[in-house]
């Protein structure tokens, strides 16, 4: 029954002085809107990063030698996954995986010679698990593991000052420490849709024909697996631990975010960031939310008086203030929410950022950037400005309920 | 039976190093279903002596009785029950709440006492007839005269049926005609309902309707006599 009445009173006050209330209305309406769509800019912008970076890992998991990630070089490879290995690997956790040895190189044209990092993959799962085969821009990807040919990205192409077609030179270390060198065809040349560095340094060939020249046979550096959520790899892991691979000794399992720590802590870092962005947003607002309130209260202090004098507790008094703000924030909301998805909605095909995107290209980010809209991010800044904004509220409600009547009702 | 005793009040206000008695050893003993008049010179205590009763002031020192039981010893929280379930209102300047109508302002009380809302809107429709108000229920207060304003708060008052009408200068701001049937009102309700009235007033045309005037100055009563 309290509730009908403090209800009706507090919607009623509202609409009391309308401009004002009008006012803080469009204030909490951009405040929200901010919110939900910087942040999902931001967290797009982020997550591009995030994925460009896993591609290049490649995958959401990876087997490797324990001492693989401080020396890469082919001493420190694992064996080749068996068919029994490949069996296990059948599990509804892992979406995909692939194989690749990856080595240190050089490659000299006839008149360049260039450091490199060569990745002998197998081409149809490399191409389902990192490399994005529509980055070729001229000639073919690999067609097998025996491919004789490679793929070379286009500014090496230009540092070499070759082209398609032409033969290098390919030279690095065998097994046994001796130089292994051999010519190869270059029959596709790439360009790097992400780290803009990468396309001068990857060079990619046949798995097969890379074990050969470096006499590694059934030799690999890396076991690349996918999952089906970069962000939670726990299902993955843990469907690893079920296969050969978690017991053999030379064999360390880790997840993308403990391979590249940065990577993974940028999506700690971007969690922090965005509650602290809604606090600051918020922070701005409720500064208007007291005022108006308490501006609210000062102008009803007698009409407050009354109310007391007519028998209603304190206590309802400050839950008819703080309905009164709650109403204000929950309208703010629904329209700022409102005002968000249909800001956010029209740019899901992604927005040309390439004017300003050189920079962040350097990152890895792409020159097309995707809002990212989490619907925790989503429930964060709702929760954030009802749960903060009610407690802001309650200055002016105590305020309100702590009114002497006597003195209220003398108030002119 | 004794609707409000009053025994030995003191009161006194500080207003920077000035001291101002506001009651000075005030005895009174109000019977149920009396209509009784404070009347007396601006700051004489009649406002005080009235807001004591109410429980809307509390008093230095003494004792004063409502209902019999004891107001001066109970808590904010406890008076504003005992006002809300006990006492009815009626102030100097109207005081309607603006944003509500001349009903949901006299349903206020109903509704804060928890009353259900079928027997509330019998109620209002009751009181508004009583106050000769009929038809004008969803009006707003700024829609209504200064009397129609007054009749309202009084059948806010009333509509809750309690045992004691406390008014404050409820006449001041309305022309003679308005009211003399202010206090018809008033007096019908008293006879009607035994409702006790206490008024406090300087205006002579309500001290003529009051069965008992009982003279207030510098804090004192100067004289209690029935008419």
């Amino acid at each position: 029954m309290h509730y009908t009445v403090i209800f009706t009173l507090a919607w009623r006050n509202l609409w009391r002085n309308y401009r004002r209330t009008l006012i803080m209305l469009v204030a909490i309406v951009l405040g929200v809107w901010a919110m939900i769509f910087m942040t999902a800019m931001m967290r797009g912008m982020v997550d591009d990063v995030i994925e460009s970076g896993i591609r290049n890992l490649p995958g959401h998991a990876q087997a490797f030698h324990p001492a693989f990630r401080d020396d890469p070089n082919i001493e420190n490879s694992i064996a080749e996954l068996n068919p029994q290995q490949i069996e296990q690997l059948n599990q509804p956790a892992i979406l995909a995986w692939a194989m690749r040895l990856k080595v240190p190189a050089a490659i000299s044209s006839e008149r360049e010679v260039r450091g490199i990092q060569l990745f002998a993959v197998q081409p149809g799962k490399e191409a389902a698990i990192a490399f994005d085969t529509s980055q070729i821009t001229a000639g073919r990807w690999l067609e097998s593991e025996h491919d004789k040919g490679i793929i070379i990205g286009a500014k090496l192409a230009e540092r070499l000052e070759t082209r398609l077609g032409k033969r290098v030179v390919l030279m690095s270390q065998d097994v046994n420490n001796e130089i292994a060198e051999r010519g190869f065809r270059i029959v596709g040349i790439y360009k790097s849709r992400d780290v803009a560095l990468m396309e001068e340094l990857s060079v990619y060939a046949g798995l097969a024909t890379i074990q050969t020249l470096l006499k590694a046979h059934g030799a690999i550096s890396q076991l690349a697996l996918e999952g089906s959520d970069y962000r939670h790899s726990e299902p993955l892991m843990a469907a690893l631990q079920q296969t050969d691979l978690a017991t053999m000794d030379n064999v360390e399992l880790r997840p993308w975010n403990e391979i590249d720590s940065y990577l993974g802590t940028m999506l700690g870092v971007m969690d922090g960031f965005v509650f602290i962005w809604i606090l600051v947003i918020f922070l701005a607002l409720s500064f208007g939310l007291v005022n108006t309130l308490v501006m609210a209260v000062f102008e009803r202090v007698r009409e407050i008086g009354l109310m007391q004098a007519l028998g209603m507790q304190s206590r309802l008094i400050l839950w008819q203030i703080v309905c009164e703000a709650f109403l204000l924030l929950l309208l703010g909301l629904l329209f700022g929410n409102v005002l968000a998805l249909l800001s956010i909605i029209p740019f899901t095909s992604g927005i040309d950022i390439s004017g300003v995107a050189q920079g962040m290209e350097m990152m890895g980010a792409n020159s097309v950037l995707y809002p990212a809209l989490y619907v925790k991010d989503l429930i964060t800044a709702n929760l954030v400005v009802i749960i903060l904004g009610l407690l802001a509220s309650l200055l002016p409600a105590w305020r309100a309920a702590s009114y002497d009547p006597i003195v209220a009702l003398n108030k002119t | 039976m004794t609707a409000i005793s009053c025994k030995e009040l003191c009161k006194t206000f500080h207003q920077g190093d000035a001291s101002i008695t506001g009651l000075d050893h005030v005895s009174i003993n109000i019977e149920s279903g009396e209509f009784v008049c404070l009347s007396g010179p601006s700051g004489s205590g009649k406002t005080t002596l009235l807001n004591a009763m109410g429980g809307l002031d509390t008093p230095d020192s003494g004792e004063i009785t409502v209902g019999g039981k004891r107001v001066d010893t109970l808590s904010k929280a406890e008076l504003a029950e005992m006002r809300l379930h006990n006492i009815g209102f009626v102030f100097q300047a109207y005081n309607l709440v603006p944003v509500l109508s001349a009903s949901e302002n006299i349903e206020f009380v109903m509704q804060v006492q928890g009353v259900a809302k079928k027997e509330r809107a019998q109620r209002v429709l009751e009181t508004l007839e009583e106050v000769a108000l009929s038809g004008m229920g969803e009006r707003l207060p700024s829609q209504l005269s200064g009397g129609q304003q007054q009749r309202v708060a009084v059948a806010r008052a009333i509509a809750c049926n309690p045992e004691l009408v406390l008014a404050d200068e409820p006449t001041a701001n309305l022309d003679s005609k308005t009211a003399d049937q202010l206090m018809e009102l008033f007096q019908q309700l008293n006879q009607k309902r035994e409702v006790t009235f206490v008024i406090a007033t300087h205006d002579q045309r309500v001290m003529a309707h009051c069965k008992r005037l009982v003279r207030l100055e510098d804090g004192k009563i100067v004289s209690d006599e029935l008419q």
